[in-house]
């Protein structure tokens, strides 16, 4: 891509993926702005009147805006701070040469190909169910009462449903990064009389520091849009306790039926993912410059 | 402060035996280099005295105490790796001060020591940079400068100038020379390179597939080398080897005759046709094909002959080399 001719080519050649993509983002993204500035409701077809800024109006006066911003934050900060730090003591264990290690590597990535909808499912019957799961069970042969995740710990319990599908790509990303490290400066490092704790804070933590940041800004992406795992199990209950901003949209364009109002909090959802984003880049984004 | 010696130091990785038993006494302040052909077992054995793989048998002993069990840190002694292995992340400061740091010393006592450290091998205005923003001579003298810092018993060098351009080199061999002469550590120095062997040290040690082939002086090792591998490894260009009637009437098996120990004239002993010359200005090395196999001479000054010229040479007959069918020395 030298020349101007070979460069001029090169952009006719890409521009139409890149315009079917564009179109594929911003046809959307266009009508869902214009819903909100729309009166809207399906129950009332065809009534659809100019709005104005009522359906935000309406989106932030919402009793249920604040709590729903509120989990969202709990949900993306819990999580990443599971994955994060247990992808990292995994992605040591992963790193010991141990029998078996290539099993034990496929068994650690397998929950990541498990879909969300199906993991939710197991883990609220088969795991956190206060009848039939598996810790309950664990807490009546321990002499306990058993403990109803779901309804006394909602959002938490979320977290840990969560933080459980994505700590194998966490893991993954991290052990990667782990083996690339040079193992001529650990040796340095223990000649130079770090001994191993001294050598995780001192050469290993740093080197990670890359991978980890984009350990966070991916699953910041995701984390912000979970979806699934609160359908199937909480229903964003009780009350509004697990309730976040993607259920809330869920909650208010289909079962509500007001489009206008789901379109304006989905616009407020895209653009608090922009803040998230932009302060995210800004913190830790210097860690992927060399 | 810095002896070391090995008694019966043997290594295996599974079922090779990369080290049979080896004894090997390094004296204080002696600047040692260990030689040998790739995959000899060099790293393998500066590994083993720094404590970096364990000995599958024998006992290192470093200032007469038993040093077989103690971890690297407690060895007291420096390495300076290949690849540098410098902490990528940590300034030059941090990188020299981390040893220090381990240690356990107050600030300014590290500061010190890291200003003093980078004067002696000209760091000081790079010491805030990163490593990655250093040249590669720049980097090796940092990873010096890490390892003198320690004050340790012994610097341990696994080839590390074998990532510099040949001046570059150069350079930094006379550097770590010069470093031994005033620091009088001891130092072990490993390397393929058999110039570098031949001008730093005081000791060398000729290893081929673990063993030790022979010990001795730089010059001890090119006059008289015990055998024919040590003769055929030290010096450049190579000793010429030649068999036959023709180390029959010297009454050996085979005898080794150094280039530059070849005359070349009109006359002489074994005539041949010049393959190729190559003209130095200060030598001139011709590759001669006689009756006894191709034969490397190196003649100082220009000598005025080409390809294709025939010559006739003479071998000194004080400097013939004479091996036996074993290949020891006779
Ligand atoms: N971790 C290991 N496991 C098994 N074999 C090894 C290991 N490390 C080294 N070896 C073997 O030991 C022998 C000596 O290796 P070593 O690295 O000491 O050679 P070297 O003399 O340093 O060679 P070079 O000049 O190429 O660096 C080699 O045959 C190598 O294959
Ligand atoms: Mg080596």
């Amino acid at each position: 891509m030298a020349t101007q001719a070979s460069r001029a080519a090169g952009r006719l050649m890409i521009s139409p993926a890149v315009i079917l993509l564009f179109l594929w983002m911003i046809v959307p993204l266009g009508m869902t702005i214009w819903f909100s500035f729309l009166r809207y409701n399906l129950l009332i077809p065809g009534g659809e009147t100019f709005a104005g800024f009522e359906n935000y109006h309406y989106f932030f006066t919402d009793p249920n805006f604040w709590p729903a911003l509120w989990n969202t934050l709990t949900l993306v900060l819990g999580v990443l701070l599971i994955t994060t730090v247990g992808g990292i003591l995994l992605a040591l264990l992963l790193d010991q040469p141990m029998f078996g290690q290539g099993i034990v590597r496929v068994l650690v990535i397998a929950p990541f190909f498990v879909m969300p909808t199906v993991s939710a499912l197991v883990w609220k019957n088969m795991f956190m169910n206060p009848v039939n799961g598996l810790f309950a069970w664990i807490a009546r042969t321990l002499g306990f009462a058993p403990f109803d995740f779901l309804s006394a710990a909602p959002l938490f319990s979320i977290i840990l449903i969560v933080a459980w599908q994505w700590l194998p790509f966490a893991t993954l990303i991290l052990l990667t990064a782990l083996q690339s490290l040079d193992s001529e400066q650990l040796e340095a490092a223990e000649m130079d009389g770090a001994g191993p704790v001294s050598r995780f804070f001192y050469i290993m933590l740093p080197h990670l520091a890359r991978a980890a940041t984009v350990v966070i800004l991916i699953q910041t992406i995701f984390l912000l849009s979970v979806f699934a795992e609160i359908l199937v199990t909480t229903n964003g209950g009780p009350g509004n306790a697990s309730t976040n901003l993607t259920y809330l949209v869920y909650s208010q364009s289909l079962l509500q039926y007001d489009v206008g109002l789901g379109s304006a909090g989905g616009i407020v959802a895209v653009i608090l993912a922009n803040i998230v984003a932009i302060f995210l880049m800004r913190m830790i984004g210097k860690n992927l410059e060399t | 402060m810095g002896q070391i010696e090995l008694k019966g130091v043997t290594k295996r990785f599974g079922d090779v035996e990369v080290i049979p038993p080896l004894d090997l006494q390094i004296n204080e302040g002696e600047f040692v280099v260990f030689v040998g052909p790739s995959g000899c077992g060099k790293s393998t054995l500066l590994r083993l005295i720094a404590g970096l793989e364990d000995t599958t048998g024998g006992r290192i002993e470093i200032d007469g105490k038993d040093a077989t069990d103690l971890r690297p840190a407690q060895r007291r002694l420096a390495m300076v790796f290949q690849s540098y292995a410098l902490y990528p992340h940590m300034s030059v400061r941090k990188n020299i001060a981390f040893p220090l740091k381990m240690a356990k010393l107050s600030q300014a006592e590290i500061d010190k020591k890291v200003e003093g450290a980078a004067k002696v091998l000209n760091l000081s205005s790079y010491l805030d940079r990163r490593p990655g923003q250093l040249s590669g001579g720049q980097r090796q003298r940092v990873a010096i400068g890490r390892a003198i810092v320690r004050e340790p018993a012994a610097f341990l060098f696994d080839e590390p100038l074998s990532n510099l351009d040949a001046a570059l080199r150069v350079n930094m061999r006379l550097e770590i020379s010069e470093l031994h002469n005033s620091l009088k550590t001891t130092m072990i120095y490993v390397t393929h390179d058999q110039v570098e062997a031949m001008t730093m040290a005081d000791k060398i040690v000729v290893l081929q597939a673990g063993r030790i082939e022979q010990v001795g002086t730089p010059l001890e090792l090119y006059r008289t080398p015990k055998n024919r591998f040590v003769a055929g490894f030290i010096g450049s260009p190579k000793m010429n080897f030649i068999g036959g009637t023709e180390a029959q009437k010297h009454g050996a098996h085979e005898i080794g005759i150094r280039p530059e120990h070849i005359t070349v004239g009109t006359s002489g002993d074994w005539q041949g046709r010049v393959t190729v010359s190559e003209h130095l200005g200060s030598d001139t090395y011709l590759h001669v094909q006689t009756d006894h196999g191709i034969i490397n001479v190196r003649s100082a000054g220009n000598v005025d002959v080409h390809h294709g010229d025939t010559v006739w040479l003479t071998p000194e007959t004080a400097n013939i080399h004479k091996f036996d069918a074993n290949g020891s020395a006779v």
